[in-house]
């Protein structure tokens, strides 16, 4: 589905996309706090009047010089940051409240079929006063997905919540992703998360749209400033393969090459995400035997980049894919590092992200 | 124990406060709701007017009340030239004036009520498909409902209670202008103490009854049930 987008937002510039998001998948809008993401969210939604903007969702206009879609009239579902349950409904009241006011009956998603999907059996008769928090976030996903909207749109779901509450919860937003046709926009400053939902980004920084793409693409490109974060990392989509239940390891295959992370077993033909911090990969000019790192890459150099006067990032392509690494600027003197040069990358710790 | 007319203002003071209480929740609430939302810049000056009837000494009212509701005033005028009953000295008069008088004791608790709701739960119910009359009805309402309550006792409340505004433009027709206050007045002014007690000691017990209710139900309940 195609959304164009452009936002005169006051203190932003121009936000402007005009971008093509898949039907499953999670876009995610990604930029420091006070970048704008919120903002752009809810100009999405119809929450906020900003003249002069222009949006378009599929082939419906929502907004434009002579027109403007009231928010209710918008085929939206929205999950604020704080559940914002109304506090005098039940539960199931609550994401009822959407299903009496749909437009059409013809429902996708049907009642029975949202609360099956955020696990809310037990809680339908439960006032929003007697939930935890992250209970009260999945009723306001039942309750925005109930409605069958065209779009969801989430800004922040997790960021009131704690580390075991986020834990608890990420399922849920992974599995609504794979199993329902709605296409998702996920705004967040927290790039673990990101990392994790994401498929594609949109970038923000100083108040403007500065890239949108498939997350992995953005992540390494050295344009951005994302490559140049402290913790500035790659993403590498694999499938689980086999599992060595002697030394606990699983193999997993990518593009790159198999990867052999320890762990719990996978299920064999389990799609993951493999997170590999820049700061986590070394180089060496032969391949080493002697090492303890299993994940040992052949690669070629495409960029360095000078982060300060004493590292440098390297942009490396594994097979085509790029990988970042964060290394001394000695060391990349020492191995007389430049583009196209042949070297291995020691992955030092993988993180998979399931 | 009580006398017949004082049974009979007894029960015009309730009926006075009753309807008292019922026009201003219907005029009360759209006005608190808009002064909750308005982003006008000037609207603290309906504010300021809203709130005058807490500082304003109740005769002033009152006799403003009378010039404009008194046969030669310009709305007692246009009564009269409708044919209908001149306002000052009747029951009517006394409501418009308790109106005026207790407005800022059911608008204040409502403009809170609302603003304590915040906008959140009603964009909410916006992004759910509910129009702006919609949410009001289903949204505003029911979580002012601590709001609702404390306005209709304190409206009520303050209304049994009036005694300068109704002299004013009221005077003291038994039957059809004389409430409580006056009533207790009057026995005192001709020194049956007896009487004055009695009524004195109801007004204390049921003021008290009822604002005991809103702060018992307010203070146990996020959002009262009634």
């Amino acid at each position: 589905m195609r959304v164009i987008a452009q936002f005169k937002i006051p203190r932003t510039e121009l936000l402007n996309f005009n971008f093509d998001i898949s039907a499953q998948g999670i876009t995610a809008v990604f930029g420091i706090s006070g970048s704008g993401k919120t903002s752009l969210l809810r100009a999405i939604a119809g929450l906020d009047f900003h003249a002069g903007s222009y949006l378009q969702i599929g082939d419906d206009i929502w907004q434009d010089e002579s027109s403007f879609l009231k928010p209710h009239k918008r085929s939206i579902g929205y999950v604020f940051q704080e559940a914002s349950l109304f506090e005098h409904l039940t539960v199931l009241q609550n994401i009822q409240y959407g299903i009496k006011r749909m437009a059409t009956s013809a429902s996708v998603i049907s009642l029975p079929q949202v609360i099956e999907l955020l696990g809310l059996e037990a809680l339908l008769e439960r006032k929003p006063a007697q939930l935890s928090g992250g209970e009260r976030q999945r009723v306001a996903i039942a309750r925005a997905l109930a409605v069958n909207p065209r779009i969801l749109l989430m800004d922040e779901p997790l960021a009131s919540l704690d580390q075991t509450r986020k834990e608890e919860l990420l399922p849920y937003i992974e599995s609504l992703n794979r199993q329902l046709n709605i296409p998702v926009f996920y705004v967040s400053h927290a790039s673990e998360e990101i990392a994790r939902l994401a498929d594609q980004l949109i970038f923000i920084e100083d108040s403007m749209i500065k890239a949108a793409g498939p997350i992995e693409n953005l992540l390494t490109r050295t344009d951005l400033s994302l490559a140049h974060r402290r913790q500035a990392e790659s993403l590498i989509f694999a499938t689980a393969e086999q599992y060595d239940a002697k030394f606990q390891l699983n193999y997993l295959s990518s593009a790159a090459g198999t990867f052999v992370v320890p762990g719990t077993k996978l299920v064999p033909g389990k799609q993951v995400r493999l997170r590999l911090t820049a700061q986590d990969i070394s180089l060496t000019l032969e391949a080493q035997k002697d090492t303890s790192i299993l994940n040992i890459f052949p690669a070629l150099v495409d960029e360095l980049i000078p982060e300060d006067n004493a590292q440098l990032t390297v942009r490396l392509l594994i097979n085509n894919l790029p990988v970042l690494a964060r290394i001394t600027l000695k060391s990349a003197a020492n191995l007389q590092l430049q583009k196209n040069k042949s070297v291995f990358a020691q992955i030092k710790s993988v993180a998979v992200l399931a | 124990m009580f006398t017949p007319d004082d049974l009979t203002a007894f029960f015009l003071t309730l009926k006075l406060a009753l309807v008292t209480t019922i026009i201003l929740l219907i005029v009360g609430t759209p006005l608190a709701w808009w002064l909750a939302r308005s982003r006008w810049r000037y609207k603290f000056i309906l504010e300021a007017m809203v709130a005058l009837p807490l500082v304003l000494p109740p005769t002033v009212l009152g006799f403003y009340l009378l010039l404009m509701l008194g046969a030669n005033g310009p709305i007692g005028s246009l009564f009269q030239a409708m044919g209908a009953e001149p306002l000052a000295f009747s029951f009517s008069g006394l409501v418009i004036g308790s109106v005026f008088y207790s407005i800022p004791f059911v608008v204040q608790p409502l403009q809170d009520a609302f603003n304590n709701i915040g906008r959140r739960p009603l964009e909410v119910a916006a992004t759910l498909g509910a129009s702006p009359l919609d949410r009001f009805w289903t949204v505003a309402i029911p979580l002012a409902r601590p709001g609702f309550l404390t306005a209709c006792v304190l409206g009520f409340a303050h209304t049994i209670g009036e005694f300068g505004v109704v002299l004013m433009i009221g005077g003291n027709i038994p039957g059809e202008t004389q409430v409580l206050s006056i009533a207790i007045y009057e026995h005192v002014e001709v020194l049956d103490y007896a009487n004055a007690h009695i009524l004195s000691a109801a007004l204390v017990v049921l003021s008290f009854l009822m604002l005991l209710t809103v702060y018992a139900l307010n203070g146990r309940f996020k959002v009262v049930r009634l």
